[in-house]
């Protein structure tokens, strides 16, 4: 199973290494007179105050029931009303929104640095150690998130954890791949070329010439990751596989409502609506990035 | 072309065969290396994450010896393997009916969603994709990829709520899930089967079309662009003809990986929708099993939906090679 180096999911891999290309009109203003970056670095930053925020401060404690005041509709003191156990929608929100991020930080993070490891080592290897970590990664694509997060979870019970854990395994071969398939192109340039007959290691010029080639590209993917974790998160919350009560978070928030949908349908629509920008902002911010560090993908599309 | 070219053809096309069933069989060999140590070795004592905290010593070696678990794991993985290809499979725990039993049972309802989702996909996603690159960097285009994005972001199970929302509470057209049968005599039949599918296969191909769709696109686009495309024009075809004569058929290469790749989606999507929905498939199917601890058909479903993704991976494979010819020679 050779192909390209394409996430499931998601086919919009930036395909070569970008050569370290910079906007390079208007400094700090340029970047936000691109439509779809400036509208996802809105929505991420909307999405990372409401996070930082519910650190210090909510309207209500996210978690307290307050069975009198339950199914409320929206009012002054409860802005987006109460659940079925009264407690503050508007405070489950802005606490949910640490879970998003918490999760796609983590199994992004485990992506990148098992993955970026595994491509670079493969690049700067070839032979049968490249043939191995890609045919792992092309085995890894059996096992969706899901499907790992289901067996994990039948030995050690549902957790956050648990879900983590899914997530960031099934991110390891997609940046595998795509480091592979970025640092491959490098390694066929001159300046590695000269570095290695300048009696470089390829370690060195992994770190120093490889690596900083690759980053965009890296980080794009990252992004467009990022919000796929989101989605597996609140899907496998939204299953009972993820975070646990108390913690609150939008895929649970969804799954409690479905419950009262005759009765309150309004609380299947908010938490719905915080995955749907988080998520959207993140693909915008990818796109965005995409044309900006790498012009020459952008005019291929 | 001669004989002799035919006969070098087909032998390089049988090599690729060849090649990729052993890749396929391997990956399958693997997968089901992975399945039986995550479930079987990783817990330690099987037996005991299956009776949970009402586990006593004499109820332990009782399920051991039921399930086997006393003997070496290498024995237990060859009979289970075994067991697999002689189509004679163990015995659910929480069941205690045969797991093929259990699987074909809901793969009634998960097979048909499946396809329905999947044709749902490629209608909306062809039609809509081939519309943007045809109305490129017009109105239409704009508004399909605008529409394509939203897809991107919602996610399916919420689309399958919102729908329950609209379709059943709000316009009471449809139940709110659940599923009637095929046969008439238990109150069901074909028409009401599909009916109960098509909301669940619409929030499952709506995420999917989105991708599909922008793939669609570009890759129409991209083949714009081809040489032949201009010659084509040049002899005086419209650029109707030319889009359906020439352009489609080589956009489909991109698609088809695309589609593909996006099998495993559709069928994890499935496991979440058929839970909103309350359809008695795979997916409730494989949750049942979690809560009932039940770590037997727990692994011969994951080993199922993995063989399946695997599958289509090696289908979608050879069928690359049968729509574009040069790829048997670069990728054999």
């Amino acid at each position: 199973m050779k192909r390209a180096p394409q996430p499931p999911g998601r086919p919009k891999v930036a395909g070569s290494p970008s050569g370290g290309r910079t906007p390079s009109r208007g400094g700090l203003r340029g970047p936000f007179r691109h439509p779809s970056f400036a509208a996802g670095a809105a929505l991420v930053a909307l999405l990372v105050t409401a996070a930082l925020l519910s650190l210090v401060w909510s309207p209500y404690p996210p978690a307290d029931i307050d069975i009198a005041g339950k199914l409320a509709p929206p009012s002054a003191a409860h802005w987006l009303g109460t659940d079925s156990l009264g407690r503050d929608i508007a405070s489950q929100l802005l606490v949910g929104a640490q879970n998003s991020i918490v999760v796609g930080i983590v199994a992004v993070g485990i992506g990148l640095t098992f993955g970026v490891a595994l491509g670079c080592l493969a690049a700067a290897r070839r032979g049968w150690i490249e043939e191995a970590v890609m045919r792992a990664a092309d085995f890894t694509f059996a096992f969706p998130a899901l499907l790992t997060a289901i067996m994990l979870t039948a030995i050690y019970g549902p957790g956050l954890l648990t879900s983590i854990v899914a997530i960031g395994i099934f991110n390891v071969p997609v940046f595998a791949r795509l480091a592979r398939a970025s640092a491959n192109a490098v390694w066929t340039r001159d300046y590695v070329l000269a570095a290695r007959a300048a009696g470089k290691g390829a370690f060195h010029i992994t770190t120093d010439h490889v690596l900083p080639n690759i980053a965009n590209v890296l980080i794009v993917q990252a992004t467009i990751q990022f919000a796929l974790a989101i989605l597996a998160e609140a899907a496998l919350s939204y299953l009972g596989l993820g975070t646990q009560p108390p913690q609150p978070s939008w895929g649970r928030m969804l799954n409690e409502a479905q419950t009262m949908l005759f009765t309150a349908p309004m609380l299947a629509v908010y938490p719905g609506v915080a995955i749907a920008l988080a998520v959207l902002g993140l693909n915008l911010l990818g796109d965005g990035l995409r044309d900006l560090l790498d012009p020459k993908l952008s005019r291929q599309r | 072309m001669t004989n002799d070219d035919a006969g070098y053809s087909a032998a390089l096309m049988l090599w690729f065969l060849l090649k990729r069933l052993a890749t396929f069989a391997a990956t399958l060999a693997a997968a089901s290396l992975v399945v039986f140590a995550v479930l079987e070795i990783l817990p330690g004592n099987p037996a005991e994450v299956m009776l949970g905290d009402s586990a006593t010593p004499e109820s332990i070696a009782a399920l051991e010896a039921r399930l086997g678990l006393d003997r070496p794991a290498a024995a237990r993985y060859g009979a289970w393997i075994g067991g697999l290809l002689r189509g004679d499979s163990a015995m659910s725990y929480a069941y205690d009916t045969p797991t093929f039993e259990l699987i074909a049972e809901r793969l009634q309802v998960s097979l048909p969603l499946a396809l329905l989702a999947m044709a749902l996909t490629v209608v909306v996603a062809l039609a809509a994709g081939v519309y943007a690159a045809a109305h490129h960097r017009r109105a239409g285009d704009a508004g399909v990829m605008v529409l394509s994005q939203l897809g991107l972001s919602i996610p399916n199970f919420w689309l399958a709520i919102l729908l329950i929302l609209l379709f059943a509470v709000q316009l009471q057209w449809v139940s709110a899930g659940g599923f009637p049968g095929w046969r008439e005599d238990d109150g069901g039949g074909l028409a009401a089967g599909f009916a109960a599918l098509l909301l669940p296969a619409l929030s499952l191909a709506a995420v999917q079309a989105a991708i599909l769709a922008r793939v669609t696109r570009s890759s129409v686009l991209e083949a714009m662009r081809e040489d032949y495309v201009r010659t084509a024009r040049a002899k005086g075809l419209s650029r109707r003809q030319v889009l359906w004569r020439h352009v489609l058929r080589n956009a489909m290469i991109p698609v088809l990986t695309i589609m593909g790749l996006q099998f495993a989606n559709l069928v994890t999507g499935a496991i979440v929708v058929e839970n909103v929905f309350v359809l008695p498939g795979i997916g409730r199917l494989v949750f049942q099993a979690i809560a009932n601890r039940d770590l037997v058909l727990v692994r011969d479903v994951i080993m199922l939906l993995a063989a399946v993704v695997v599958l289509v991976n090696f289908v979608v494979d050879v069928l690359y090679a049968v729509v574009d010819p040069r790829l048997r020679r670069t990728v054999a």
